[in-house]
């Protein structure tokens, strides 16, 4: 019926082609327009370039992770002098037997375990501060707190391993003029923060809290926008103090948002690669690496072992994949997709 | 009877008014304290930055650290400008920077214009799968897709090669700009476009004419997330660029001096200011709009 409708070339859906469409041959522009029309393709076009891009760059890649954890993908096979064989879960089993991956998993888990609640917490309390300021101070002082979160990340890396220099460094420096019951005293004079996993990782903290917490901070500044400020001084009134306020107002209101920020947090912590790769100098202290750097290394290293590197890769991957799926959920229920 | 009820009344809440306004004076002095105390957190670093790359070398490594350079020099900047420390100057990288970041932001922004009007404009079968898809890709971590698309561009001879950035940071870039874009092309009313089609313009020209200059603004947003993620990049141009030096973008620039001359921190710090720099300038001219769609992402998911 429609069809028959759309068959006779005049009556085309606008005025304009009503008046062309009088030629008898149509043009093949025009005969791909009515078919794109008929059939409703238009948005499946729109689409296809983008989901192409992604499919061929990044969902195919990581079908690949999950095809090479498990071959013997290495060197011969790079160079293409072998082809891959199958070694079923050898990959696997050989990680799961290197104290170096349940090491740098135990890292990066722990980091995660401290970085994330902090980052949170900071972020949170430096809103609520927000909130509570004058509108220019509010607007100052989230600009130059954004500028923390635009700085590079190679560059504030960097930089944080000059503030923690052995020599020169003006953290070394502060500590030594710290008072003892402060913990300071002159031991800390050529204090090596890179040498070992412990201090390295502090310094980390800093730097994922220096760059996180602005984020942080500005999307929950956005939430309790959103909250009327009846709503505040109606528990005021009622005598709540700020800490049953935050617990029993503001927090269960904005809780979807700390929701979303506590997983993405966690995704980027626990994912994270590029500062603990600077801060620890590179690939040369195994024992400080976490979970990504760990993967990179058994891939970027002489000799190159891809199947074992995308098998830890794949680890990675899935166990970010379970965060994923409840970030997903939360950003669903927020009424992200419409 | 009223009359007295009023004036007792009257005198205590004046009283509790005056004491109300001194602790909420007092609090507020707190509160700003507080204020400078997250400003001085923040700006720290980056002054500590600047400042390090105007100093000369015997105050960089003099026991008691200056916040402020004494003897202020340009000598830092000049040994990492005519690139006498790595055997290329300064241009070099920030050249292959801005070619690598303005390809990815225009390619990206694009292509994902098309699909935003398509998940804004029209309702189709995989719409959902979509969407969902795109919160996912997101996530994944991208040194562990780095393993397989180097194996990939090494057979495809992209490898040392800008043009396989481009095509990576355009394909990283596609979820967060899809994802934005879609509200700001949502945001054009649609009886606009109506509007048009009524007086006789096709498809193109309404897409052209009517739909791009109103999402314009939101395009520059947008095109600025892609534009921070392009020339920020690190694992895929630490892991795609090794051989040739003259390939190097700023992020790889900045560690590979910094890897090679741990000692000169002079001039690292003035590589870094030179590199953060830009990104700065360019985020506080566009900071309002920024937040704005940076919270909006964060709200809405």
């Amino acid at each position: 019926m429609v069809r028959t409708v759309h068959d006779q070339p005049g009556s085309l859906g606008s005025p304009a082609g009503r008046t062309a469409g009088g030629a008898p041959p149509l043009a093949l522009r025009k005969r791909w327009a009515l078919f794109v029309r008929r059939r409703r393709l238009a948005p499946y076009l729109l689409v296809l370039p983008s989901a192409a891009v992604i499919a061929a760059l990044v969902l195919w890649p990581t079908v690949q992770i999950a095809i090479f954890s498990f071959q013997n993908y290495g060197l011969p096979q790079e160079i293409g002098s072998e082809p891959a064989q199958w070694v079923g879960l050898g990959n696997y089993s050989q990680i799961l037997h290197d104290p170096e991956f349940w090491l740098a998993l135990r890292i990066s888990v722990i980091f995660a375990a401290v970085v994330v609640p902090l980052t949170l917490i900071v972020g949170t309390l430096v809103g609520l501060l927000l909130n509570r300021l004058g509108p220019k101070m509010t607007a100052f002082v989230s600009s130059v707190a954004m500028l923390a979160w635009a700085t590079p990340v190679v560059s504030a890396s960097v930089v944080f391993v000059w503030l923690t220099d052995p020599d020169g460094g003006v953290v070394d420096w502060f500590l030594t003029k710290l008072p003892p019951w402060l913990g300071g005293g002159a031991h800390w004079a050529g204090f090596s923060w890179t040498n070992s996993a412990l201090p390295a990782y502090t310094v980390l903290t800093a730097l994922l809290l220096w760059t996180g917490f602005p984020f942080i901070a500005v999307a929950v500044l956005a939430g309790l926008k959103t909250i009327p400020e009846e709503i505040h001084d109606a528990a005021l009134v009622d005598g709540a103090g700020p800490w049953r306020l935050f617990w029993r107002v503001t927090y269960p209101i904005l809780k979807p948002i700390f929701l979303l920020l506590l997983l993405l947090s966690v995704i980027w912590d626990f994912g994270v690669f590029t500062q603990v790769y600077i801060v620890i100098g590179g690939l040369g202290n195994r024992d400080e690496y976490n979970l990504g750097v760990y993967e990179y290394s058994k891939a970027f290293t002489m000799p190159p072992a891809y199947g074992i590197a995308s098998a830890v890769a794949f680890i990675l991957t899935i166990i970010l994949l379970i965060i994923t799926v409840g970030y997903v959920r939360a950003s669903v229920r927020q009424g992200a997709i419409q | 009877m009223t009359t007295t009820r009023l004036k007792a009344g009257a005198v205590r809440p004046a009283a509790r008014r005056r004491r109300f306004a001194w602790s909420r004076r007092t609090r507020r002095i707190g509160l700003n304290l507080l204020a400078l105390l997250v400003v001085l957190f923040t700006l720290f670093p980056i002054f500590y930055m600047v400042s390090t790359a105007f100093k000369p070398a015997t105050e960089i490594y003099s026991l008691t650290p200056h916040l402020v350079p004494a003897h202020p020099t340009l000598g830092n900047f000049r040994r990492v400008l005519n690139g006498s420390v790595i055997g290329y100057p300064y241009w070099i990288f920030l050249r292959n920077s801005l070619i690598v970041t303005l390809a990815a932001v225009a390619a990206s922004s694009l292509i994902a214009l098309l699909a935003a009007v398509a998940v804004a404009r029209f309702r189709f079968r995989f719409r959902t799968t979509y969407l969902i898809m795109l919160l996912i890709v997101q996530m994944l971590p991208q040194q562990a897709l780095v393993i397989s698309l180097y194996l990939d561009f090494r057979s495809l001879n992209l490898l040392d090669s800008l043009v396989g950035l481009i095509v990576v940071y355009t394909a990283f870039a596609l979820p967060v700009t899809i994802w934005m874009l879609r509200n700001f092309v949502a945001a054009v009313p649609r009886e606009i476009e109506e509007a048009a089609a009524i007086d006789g313009a096709g498809p193109m020209r309404t897409f052209w004419r009517i739909l791009l200059p109103l999402v314009a603004p939101g395009l520059v947003a947008t095109s600025v997330f892609a534009f921070i993620f392009a020339y920020n990049e690190f694992i895929f141009a630490l892991t795609f660029l090794g051989v040739d030096a003259a390939k190097f973008t700023l992020p790889i620039y900045v560690q590979y001096f910094y890897g090679r001359n741990g000692a000169d921190w002079g001039a690292i710090m003035a590589a870094s200011t030179l590199f953060t720099i830009p990104v700065m300038a360019f985020f506080l001219l566009l900071q309002r709009r920024l937040t704005t769609g940076l919270v909006a992402g964060a709200v809405k998911g």
